[in-house]
């Protein structure tokens, strides 16, 4: 569904990343890990649009996406839940979900999605009218997460969704997770978390100074001595 | 007291004019972070626009409501096919670099929209025809109010809760505020943000025409330059708000209109000579700046549009 073909990104003369080769079929939960800085959240600004590699292809669904803009590939299907959550803390929550349908035009459909939101993560129905600038920072994340998913997409990419939460929100966000893949979404998880991203996942790459040195199935990968001394912390 | 009244009256006209002219710098500085120079001039680009539909059409000759209605609206459109105009190329081929450049441009802009049209219409004053009939209705004592300040005030108030039913009711509106809180969130919903930006420019650009066909029915006098002087008042008008606050804007608008007035009306009695009208807005502009950067309702967490 998703192959990135030797991307390169660089930042200036920094570069970000060097020659990323990785895939998304679909159905899969593929989780990519690794340290601060590493390139996680640079990879996902990629796929996204919202950096351009200087080299390399981004192809997804058969076709390169590499310089699409951004706002047309969430009609193509991809939606992302970005790191620090990126909630309009100007909007009520409703509205925040209103403008995760913003490509939608199926009132009817928009509305009963919506519900669905409110069901996977009841503490927005509870908030529905609030600026989303007052919530809490988990409840801040799971307002991003519902939000991608009002746009119906075929690849939902979530960028650090545990980053900054108390365990029990972290145990809340996953088991949504856990609920969004037994429904058959095709999910790319960017995690520090690298336990709960690796029990949550089918395969995963470890990302370590912009390229990939380890991938393979999650739950090997877990018991690989070197992901375990390094992100484990065992 | 009459006098009193009758400063208030005039200062409340001038002020909702300052008011329409202060919701475009402010909605752009929302979601752009630019101080549009050129918004002022697109002020006195409205008046001419509306000059031309007036005398052209005949409007001149037989005032009609609806003679008056099509000037405002003409005008409106043909502002905000410029103000759009003038986004998309002078400022956003700038867009992506520093501050300080996008700044300059729209100095650069502002001069350019100005002594192009000098050298259109020459800097000579035109006199814009009156559309609609003007009379003065005593009010009490010697405070009277003229039908065409009612027509600024109803007019401008209208298009004011126009513009709010539009940013909190409409799906573009929702999108301003989306874009001018979180640029790339908003990309990632699907919002096509360069439609946005466009479509603010289009929206302001439009109050300040209707602004400037307003001005032109309560003093008919139009000449290139009248944008300088009630732009930077504007400006100041939305500072004192609080910059990219909505109804700050307003707020400023009336504020200053009064402020101004009131310096014409009672400066003399603590030694303010009446032609130190224009400097008012200055003056309140160095104290907000010293006293409340962020302005009246300026806070960190603002309804930045």
């Amino acid at each position: 569904m998703l192959t990135l073909d030797n991307v390169s990104v660089s930042y200036g003369a920094i570069e970000a990343l060097t020659g990323i080769n990785l895939h998304v079929e679909k159905g899969e939960v593929v989780t990519l890990i690794g340290a601060n800085g590493a390139g996680k959240t640079t990879t996902l600004r990629t796929i996204t649009g919202l950096l351009d590699p200087i080299a390399g292809r981004v192809v997804y669904e058969g076709n390169e996406i590499q310089g699409v803009p951004t706002h047309k590939l969430v009609s193509r299907g991809i939606a992302m839940s970005p790191e620090g959550r990126g909630v309009f803390a100007n909007l009520s929550v409703r509205e925040n979900l209103e403008m995760g349908a913003y490509i939608r035009k199926d009132k009817k459909a928009i509305a009963s999605d919506m519900e669905r939101g409110f069901e996977l993560f009841p503490r927005l129905k509870e908030r529905e009218a609030q600026k989303a600038g007052t919530l809490s920072g988990g409840e801040q994340q799971m307002l991003a997460m519902a939000r991608a998913l009002m746009s119906k997409p075929r690849l939902l990419l979530l960028d650090e969704p545990s980053l900054g939460l108390a365990p029990l929100v972290v145990h809340t966000i996953f088991e949504a997770i856990e609920r969004i893949r037994q429904e058959g979404a095709t999910i790319l998880l960017v995690e520090q978390n690298a336990n709960a991203a690796l029990h949550h996942s089918d395969r995963a790459y470890v990302l370590e100074t912009g390229r990939i040195v380890m991938e393979g199935d999650s739950k090997q990968l877990a018991q690989d001595p070197r992901v375990k001394e390094a992100y484990l912390g065992e | 007291m009459d006098t009193f009244v009758q400063q208030l009256i005039n200062g409340l006209t001038i002020g909702s004019i300052y008011a329409l002219i202060a919701l475009g710098y402010t909605m752009v500085y929302g979601i752009l972070r630019l101080i549009n120079f050129a918004h002022g001039d697109i002020y006195m680009l409205g008046a001419y626009a509306g000059f031309i539909i007036a005398t052209s059409m005949g409007f001149a000759a037989n005032p009609s409501a609806i003679g008056f209605a099509v000037t405002l609206v003409g005008s409106m459109a043909i502002a905000a096919a410029v103000g759009m105009a003038i986004e998309r190329f002078a400022y956003r081929p700038v867009r992506k670099y520093s501050k300080m450049t996008t700044l300059i441009t729209a100095i650069g802009m502002s001069l350019f929209i100005e002594y192009l049209f000098v050298f259109i219409f020459s800097g000579t004053p035109r006199s814009f025809p009156q559309l609609l009939p003007n009379e003065n209705i005593t009010l009490f004592g010697n405070a009277t109010i003229s039908t065409s300040q009612i027509l600024i005030f109803v007019v401008s108030m209208l298009l004011m809760f126009l513009l709010q039913w539009i940013i909190y009711k409409t799906k573009i509106g929702k999108a301003m505020r989306a874009v001018s809180f979180n640029l790339n969130s908003a990309k990632l919903m699907g919002i096509n943000t360069n439609f946005v930006i466009a479509f603010t420019f289009a929206l302001g650009s439009a109050l300040a025409a209707a602004g400037g066909v307003l001005t032109a029915q309560y003093n008919p006098k139009i000449e290139p330059l009248m944008g300088i002087m009630t732009g930077l008042k504007a400006f100041v008008a939305a500072v004192l708000g609080g910059i990219g606050n909505i109804p700050g804007a307003v707020l400023g608008g009336l504020l200053i209109g009064a402020a101004e007035t009131l310096v014409v009306g009672y400066g003399g009695y603590i030694g303010v000579p009446s032609t130190f009208r224009d400097a008012v807005a200055f003056a309140i502009l160095i104290l907000v700046l010293l006293l409340r950067p962020a302005g009246l309702l300026g806070s960190n967490v603002q309804e930045k549009v």
